[in-house]
């Protein structure tokens, strides 16, 4: 496995005194915190910070971890020496965890340094020491996010996805690999959730299992945006559609629509189509933004077109606004 | 013929209603007395007039769970989980506002 450089991931010096260490945690928990943070990777940085904190924080764990760790670089190959055993294990330490961020979430390399070595009961400690006792507790909600394309919710879907999460098994808790299944519901919308209840961390005991938690966003699409349930899309028009009204075809998640171009429509202009936005108890409206576009003066009847247009329009002035107050005219 | 399907139904949280402070408190594992601070911050606004008949909503719960979140990772009062969630609500819509205007 790679080694950790734990005082790499939180961006001090060997010699950090304890202020340091937790001013540093504190910096970086904000940056990267997974409901704070807009970086990408956030919650994988934010795991491994949470790792790195709990055992620089901890003397004793810190200490063992000096020990090991003085002769290796980040990302080298790591192998605990033979028979390392750090006494108590994280028996005592991990306990305030629990129901925290960090649970029993922690690196294959954390796991082999503090938890795994020396075997038997001892070395296994905190999680599962705890669960031998009879000790019962719900088990954590977990979050991941996923992203959608805008169309899913107009019509709902079903999406696979596969997470890494703790499972229970007779030999106690480990990371494992999940694949869950599940259906989109329709009408759901970018920044909500959708629950999968007793789909998170197992619990201890009596406890039952915590819940999934996706958080949903949509992939930008070619055509459509979404604001809440309100869906807005661009459509360019000629410059005569505009001026004299006209009808045209249009796509919508809902199917092609003739619509009519009012007269007298400028760039910007939106064209409802009310109750075509996301479904829902209250659906969202659907919006055309028009934008005028114009063809290229690329031929000699183009160029002769808009020749035409400039000596019919000789009292129009675009910039007719721009005047500066007091400037000539 | 058809083979069952194994899709798991989810819903969706924000369209949850009429959960009691009781409810709220174990979905966000929260103890009752910071739910309480969070409603007299002004961040949680359920229907009613006191704790015993307290209304809230699926998107009460998501901001209960946040403001859990921040306290717990982050050390932050329920008056500054209320300044974040507030700040981050007004940085979104900014974002959506950007992303309409980069996209005419």
């Amino acid at each position: 496995m790679e080694f950790k450089d734990y005082y790499k991931v939180m961006g001090v010096e060997r010699s950090a005194t304890p202020d340091e260490i937790k001013k540093a945690h504190r910096k970086l928990a904000r940056k990267y915190h997974p409901d704070v943070s807009k970086e990408k990777n956030a919650e994988a940085r934010f795991k491994e910070i949470a790792e790195a904190y709990e055992v620089l924080r901890d003397p004793e764990k810190r200490a063992a971890y000096d020990q090991l760790g003085a002769d290796y670089q980040a990302g080298q190959d790591f192998r605990p020496p033979p028979g390392w055993n750090p006494g108590r294990a994280s028996g005592g330490g991990a306990g305030g965890h629990f129901g925290g961020a960090e649970g029993f979430d922690h690196s294959d390399f954390f796991d082999a340094i503090f938890r795994g070595m020396g075997g038997g009961p001892q070395g296994r400690g905190g999680f599962d020491d705890l669960r031998g006792r009879g000790f019962d507790m719900p088990g954590q909600d977990q979050h991941a996010k996923i992203q959608i394309d805008i169309t899913d919710s107009y019509s709902g879907a079903t999406r696979k996805l596969q997470l890494r999460m703790p499972v229970e098994s007779e030999a106690g808790v480990a990371m494992q690999d999940r694949t869950i299944e599940f259906v989109i519901p329709k009408g759901i919308r970018a920044g909500q959730h959708i629950r999968l209840a007793g789909q998170g961390a197992p619990g201890m005991g009596q406890g039952g299992a915590g819940d999934l938690y996706l958080d949903v966003e949509f992939l930008p699409h070619a055509l459509y945006r979404a604001e809440g349930h309100d869906v807005y899309m661009t459509l360019p028009v000629a410059p005569w559609e505009a001026a004299l009204g006209a009808e045209v075809e249009a796509p919508t998640p809902t199917g092609e629509v003739e619509l009519k171009i009012p007269p007298g429509s400028a760039s910007g202009r939106k064209l409802r189509l009310k109750g075509r936005g996301l479904p829902g108890k209250t659906p969202g409206d659907f919006y055309f933004v028009l934008q005028v576009v114009l063809p290229a003066a690329d031929s000699d009847a183009a160029r002769k077109a808009y020749e035409d247009m400039a000596s019919a329009f000789k009292a129009f002035r675009p910039r007719a606004g721009l005047q500066h107050p007091g400037g000539k005219a | 013929m058809n083979t069952p399907t194994r899709y798991l139904a989810g819903f969706i949280l924000e369209d949850q209603e009429e959960l009691t402070l009781d409810d709220l408190c174990r979905a966000c594992a929260a103890q009752s007395e910071l739910i309480v601070d969070l409603v007299h911050e002004g961040l949680l606004a359920p229907l009613g007039t006191a704790p015993e008949v307290w209304r809230f909503t699926g998107v009460h719960l998501h901001r209960a769970t946040v403001a859990v979140r921040l306290q717990r990772d982050l050390g932050v009062n329920p008056a500054g989980a209320a300044l974040a969630l507030e700040l981050m609500d007004e940085l979104d819509s900014l974002r959506a506002q950007l992303s309409r205007l980069e996209s005419l």
